[in-house]
């Protein structure tokens, strides 16, 4: 599988990245070969086996239910660029 | 309905957000109670700070499976958590986490009573998944220039989305289905279904078509309507507006849009082309979520009596016409209200289904309280029922007794002996009363004894009259027949 300069601009856009325009294309042919590297799986024979969602062979721990994390607003908020009365500030979005 | 139902058949499916009612959040320990001051239960794992890693509720988790149960729907052996990616400044970490190819909960269904013109009917609402997500935090717009301010508590939140099938047809068939499903969820206790609070949010998905058609017209969604009311006038609108632009020669274009109550109106959200390019992938921080046989059959065991059951119950034991039991289990709470009336009482059921239904229900509508704000509480209901029963105070003595409670005067025994109104059952004095007004009206009585029938009532108004309403109503009836035929 080969990505068109196209498909890197539209993935850059969904992930709010800024490349120059002379970046589109050695970006394009370094990710069409990783593609090509994973697609070596496709000749593997996969039949009845059934899709893994993780590497590891376990599954979810729960916790039980109960508040545990104290309020630390003024510790995280020390590192926030912008507060205001509790609120984290942001530039406006708007729907 | 505005539009021609014989020429466009509508379709609808619908998207219900629904909070779980957990103490902490759907993958950390920080509070999820409502109106806590900006961002104080936001932890490093809300924030999504490096380093963080999310572990599961096990009560969410619990609570979906209970969910699934009641709509009779599969629950998935083994689900997993997918990566839902968007930029958004209530969304700290660049994605929700949330399900996207294996749900807890799929092939549920609903059964939703409507109002067909033979009486009521049942249709059965496809449900084609509920799984679980984190809620997103809140963005406030105002008060700022050129800034947002962003508070984290409501971030994750845990919810789950309850998707239907496109089963729906009409906008009073989507509120029946939303009103059903909420009760549900109440009833279950799995969700507080506080609709203002935003506990129960729905996205309205709408499309109509030329009856005939196979296709699906092209669907619009409309997002986060909160009232039951907003959600119905939001779908109306969105059909009138998909048929006048056909009608017109146009085409609906796939969007997002927005409910305003204002106007009553939807309108389009500034579309974003690659909106729906979320780029899902299971979450490498959980691993998959596997459900037993056995942990199914454990919640299987905290199940209520759900509505249905209750009511086909209310019918069946205390022998009440299918409107009462409809109306006493409506609500949990009203039904346990009713049910302790009837146990402490031991009066008749059907007199304590009138009381609970015309009387403390009316109140309340007018006073505008709920079960729970109730002034007068099951056992003190119980308690003036109970002096009907025994005939301390007639039927009509009681809706004074009722009203004064409502007001907060104390018990009906209190109320009772303090105004002084325990009924006459003493004969003696009833017919004491009797001759005095026989007594006093002669010519009355000359009349009623010629023929005039009707005047029977003005001797009886006359005895309740002298006796403050408390003579006991059968034996005035009976006395007064006797003593008037002379």
């Amino acid at each position: 599988m080969s990505l068109s300069p196209e498909n890197v601009k539209q993935v850059a856009h969904l992930a709010r990245l800024e490349l120059a325009d002379d970046q589109v294309g050695p970006i394009a042919e370094k990710l069409s070969n990783i593609l090509a590297m994973v697609d070596q799986l496709s000749g593997a024979n996969t039949q009845g086996v059934t899709p893994m969602a993780h590497p590891l062979d376990m599954h979810q721990r729960l916790r039980p239910d109960a508040v545990s994390e104290p309020d630390r607003r003024e510790a995280f908020q020390a590192i926030a660029p912008e507060v205001d009365n509790g609120l984290y500030l942001v530039p406006k979005v708007i729907e | 309905m505005a539009y021609d139902t014989t020429t466009w058949e509508v379709v609808i499916g619908l998207e219900v957000h629904c909070q779980l009612l957990t103490h902490s959040k759907i993958f950390s320990g920080a509070a999820t109670a409502y109106g806590a001051a900006p961002n104080t239960q936001a932890d490093g794992v809300t924030l999504g700070l490096p380093g963080v890693l999310p572990v599961l509720n096990k009560t969410a988790l619990e609570y979906a499976v209970k969910f699934g149960l009641a709509i009779d729907a599969k629950i998935a052996e083994r689900c997993v958590f997918a990566r839902k990616h968007y930029f958004y400044p209530d969304l700290p970490k660049g994605y929700q986490i949330s399900q996207y190819e294996l749900p807890i909960v799929y092939e549920g269904h609903l059964d939703v009573e409507l109002d067909g013109a033979d009486g009521k009917q049942v249709k059965r609402i496809g449900i084609t998944r509920a799984h679980m997500e984190e809620d997103a935090g809140k963005s406030l717009h105002e008060g700022y220039v050129g800034q947002s301010g962003i508070d984290l508590n409501r971030a994750g939140t845990p919810l789950i989305e309850i998707v239907s099938e496109p089963d729906i047809r009409s906008a009073a068939e989507a509120v029946a289905y939303l009103k059903k499903l909420h009760q549900l969820v109440v009833y279950l206790g799995v969700c507080d279904g506080n609709m203002q609070e935003g506990s129960f949010r729905c996205d309205a998905n709408v499309s109509v078509r030329k009856r005939g058609e196979t296709k699906f017209g092209t669907r619009t969604e409309t997002k986060n309507v909160n009232s039951f009311r907003y959600v119905e006038k939001a779908i109306e609108f969105e059909i009138e507006r998909q048929i006048d632009v056909i009608e017109s020669g146009g085409r609906i274009v796939q969007e997002t849009r927005l409910f305003d109550p204002g106007t009553g109106e939807t309108r389009s959200m500034r579309t974003k082309e690659d909106a729906n390019d979320y780029r899902y992938f299971p979450d490498p921080d959980l691993l998959p979520v596997v459900v037993t046989a056995a942990d199914i059959e454990r919640v299987r065991a905290t199940m209520p009596e759900l509505p249905e059951a209750k009511k086909a119950r209310f019918i069946e034991q205390y022998q009440l016409p299918a409107y009462d039991a409809w109306v006493l289990t409506s609500e949990q709470a009203l039904a346990d209200y009713y049910e302790q009336v009837v146990r402490e009482s031991k009066a008749e059921a059907k007199l304590c289904a009138n009381w609970v239904i015309t009387d403390l229900l009316g109140g309340l509508n007018k006073a505008g309280k709920s079960i729970a704000e109730s002034p007068i509480d099951a056992i003190q209901l119980a308690g003036m029922i109970a002096r009907i029963a025994d005939k301390t105070i007639s039927g009509k003595i009681a809706k004074d007794v009722f009203e004064a409670m409502m007001a907060g005067e104390g018990s009906a025994d209190d109320i009772i002996q303090a105004k002084g109104l325990v009924q006459i059952t003493d004969e003696s004095a009833i017919v004491a009363v009797i001759d005095e007004i026989m007594a006093k009206n002669p010519a009355q009585l000359e009349q009623f004894r010629s023929g005039k029938d009707k005047l029977f009532g003005f001797f009886v108004g006359q005895v309740m009259k002298a006796t403050q309403g408390k003579a006991n109503p059968d034996a005035v009836n009976r006395l007064l027949k006797e003593k008037l035929s002379g």
